[in-house]
């Protein structure tokens, strides 16, 4: 079991408050990713959960039972860090043992589990090996072995891929979604990719200024953005977000437009520019459009379309798909 | 050809290094090399080839009592070194782990202390020692050197424990270390080396002390630093008998800092190269 319940926490440090007051429900088995941008307070609230910090008021519940104020190792979670925060003075064997033996485990139930772990996370020949001998994938996988062994009720990662160069990340990513569906375990997962938090999660938070800006699936948040932050931050490339006249056509302060969602055509359309840099990435290409009265549109055209620099486009949104936000920035 | 060009520059600096050692090493060689000489010989100028005589040595432990000022030496800098590391231990432990807005400004007054010439502060210490009745005491030695090198002991720990990244404390309290395992099982393996490297610079540092060593003592705690000043006495300098007994002074602490000094280099460039 791994259900966590957030009621009103709150967290400041003297006066600056980092966390105002956030609500929030995590179900059993769910894989949560809290995305934003650094300083967003995510890392905190993680922090908060694992009981690394103190909350200044709230209330935390796991499993229904109150841990605001219990320690850690209490809690029954597991975490592992940017930094893979290995002991870099034993063994894999020992740092992936290290939770049970200090849990007071037999030897060999001790033996037994990190050999399993060591089995399913590929380390088994490394056992003997310290971390100052691995390389970073392997590092990281022995903090996630670690975690396993404990089987807590649920895991903490803390920007775990953020050191990785990105064929690695890209890796790592999958094995921890496969991890997540072997386990079946809660996982909260912080990042400030956008990327890490469409492509693992089943419920993204988007965090901004210790405030939880809209928490749902990514295709929900991809879809129906609350606001212009979420807008801005859930999609890559980001959404076109264009004010003005233009958005006062639809009865909108601010219109927003995914790169995706934009027809493109080199004879007609709603909107005329000028392309300036052109991205091929092979599968696609991204045109940096210059469109006149609205500036800089962002383009996702097939890897084929064979647009040039400097040359005149016409570019029309999907009518169907278009976000209209009001004065506040929220999505109307 | 810059491949070359950096062999040949590679050899030059080998010999400048090496040039630079040697000047640098050369006033103890030359020590050890009087010791071996007769008085006649080691007044007579520069001459690196001694006649081997092994007289200086003998006179020197007939006519002072060698074990005493070793003795004191070695409980001296033995004692302050441990007495420094049990104030600067938890000092430089929560510098490190939980600083404050003050944190750098006390370590820089710390340093600071290092600044004022010790002369400065003679007088007023002189009277302090002599008022407590701790003039030529092996306790009131032990208390100076404590005190002169501790900015110093706090100031390397301190950046020891700086390099033990906070996280992995966080990790080890995670997995349900409790305060004493974490002490036992993460903090003390990743601190000890530092401590090592400490302990063995501040053990160098007390030994070879000897502004305070000479000034506070007489015969009862008197160190081998004021062993040696004792042969630069009023009948006259006695070369070959001075350099045989700064030679079996400095003899020990050389040779502990030869068989530590990976540790020792380790522990003065940490921080620098990581």
């Amino acid at each position: 079991m791994g259900k966590i319940n957030l009621e009103h926490v709150s967290k400041s440090f003297g006066v600056t408050s980092i966390i105002p007051d956030i609500s929030l429900q995590i179900e059993d088995g769910e894989f949560v990713v809290f995305v934003g941008p650094s300083g967003c307070g995510k890392s905190t609230l993680l922090r908060l959960i694992a009981g690394l910090e103190d909350v200044t008021s709230g209330t935390i519940r796991i499993d229904d039972r109150d841990v605001t104020n219990a320690a850690p190792a209490k809690r029954g979670l597991a975490m592992v860090f940017q930094s893979y925060a290995l002991y870099p003075h034993m063994s894999v064997y020992k740092n992936i043992a290290f939770p049970l033996k200090m849990a007071g485990e037999d030897k060999a139930v001790i033996e037994r589990k990190v050999q399993d772990a060591a089995k399913i996370l590929n380390l088994t020949n490394y056992l003997d090996r310290r971390p100052g001998q691995l390389s970073g994938g392997q590092r990281q996988r022995v903090a996630i072995g670690r975690a396993i062994v404990r089987q807590p009720s649920a895991f903490l990662f803390d920007e775990p891929l953020s050191n990785l160069d990105a064929a690695l990340r890209g890796t790592m990513r999958l094995e921890i979604s496969e991890l997540h569906q072997t386990l079946k375990t809660t996982m909260i997962y912080v990042t400030h990719d956008q990327v890490e938090a469409m492509t693992m999660a089943d419920k993204i938070v988007v965090l901004n200024a210790g405030n939880i800006e809209q928490a749902g699936s990514p295709l929900e948040l991809y879809r129906s953005p609350k606001n212009l932050f979420v807008a801005g931050f859930i999609g890559s490339p980001r959404m076109n977000l264009v004010g003005g006249a233009q958005a006062a056509k639809h009865g909108a302060e601010t219109i927003g437009t995914r790169p995706e969602h934009i027809a493109i055509s080199r004879t007609e359309g709603e909107w005329r520019g000028t392309v300036g840099v052109a991205e091929h990435l092979g599968s696609d290409t991204f045109l940096h459009v210059h469109v006149d009265g609205i500036g800089q549109v962002t383009v996702r055209a097939d890897g084929e379309a064979g647009l040039h620099t400097g040359e005149t486009v016409f570019l029309t949104p999907e009518p169907g798909k278009l976000h209209r936000f009001g004065k506040d920035g929220v999505a109307l | 050809m810059a491949r070359a060009a950096s062999t040949s520059q590679k050899i030059a600096w080998t010999v400048v290094a090496w040039a630079v050692a040697f000047v640098i090493f050369f006033p103890i060689l030359y020590t050890v090399i009087t010791s071996f000489k007769t008085e006649p010989e080691a007044i007579a100028g520069i001459n690196l080839i001694p006649s081997g005589t092994l007289k200086s040595y003998i006179d020197v432990q007939t006519q002072r009592d060698y074990w005493r000022p070793f003795t004191n030496s070695v409980i001296i800098s033995l004692g302050s070194t441990l007495l420094a590391l049990l104030i600067a231990v938890p000092a430089a432990w929560s510098m490190a782990f939980s600083p404050t807005r003050r944190t750098k400004d006390i370590l820089m007054w710390m340093l600071s202390t290092k600044m004022m010439p010790a002369a400065a502060v003679l007088v007023p210490i002189y009277l302090l020692f002599r008022d407590f009745g701790l003039l030529d005491s092996r306790i009131g030695l032990t208390l100076m050197l404590t005190l002169i090198n501790l900015p110093i002991v706090v100031w390397m720990l301190y950046t020891y424990f700086r390099e033990i990244p906070g996280e992995i404390l966080e990790a080890a309290r995670m997995d349900g270390a409790s305060l004493w395992n974490e002490i036992i099982h993460v903090l003390t393996p990743m601190a000890v080396p530092g401590i090592a490297s400490t302990m063995l610079l501040n053990i160098i540092l007390a030994w070879n002390e000897a502004f305070w060593t000479i000034r506070l003592t007489t015969t009862n705690a008197a160190p081998l630093t004021a062993f040696i000043a004792s042969f630069s006495s009023p009948q006259g300098l006695f070369w070959a008998k001075l350099s045989a007994a700064s030679t079996m002074a400095i003899a020990p602490i050389l040779i502990m800092g030869w068989f530590s000094q990976r540790q020792l280099v380790r522990g003065l460039t940490f921080g620098a190269v990581k």
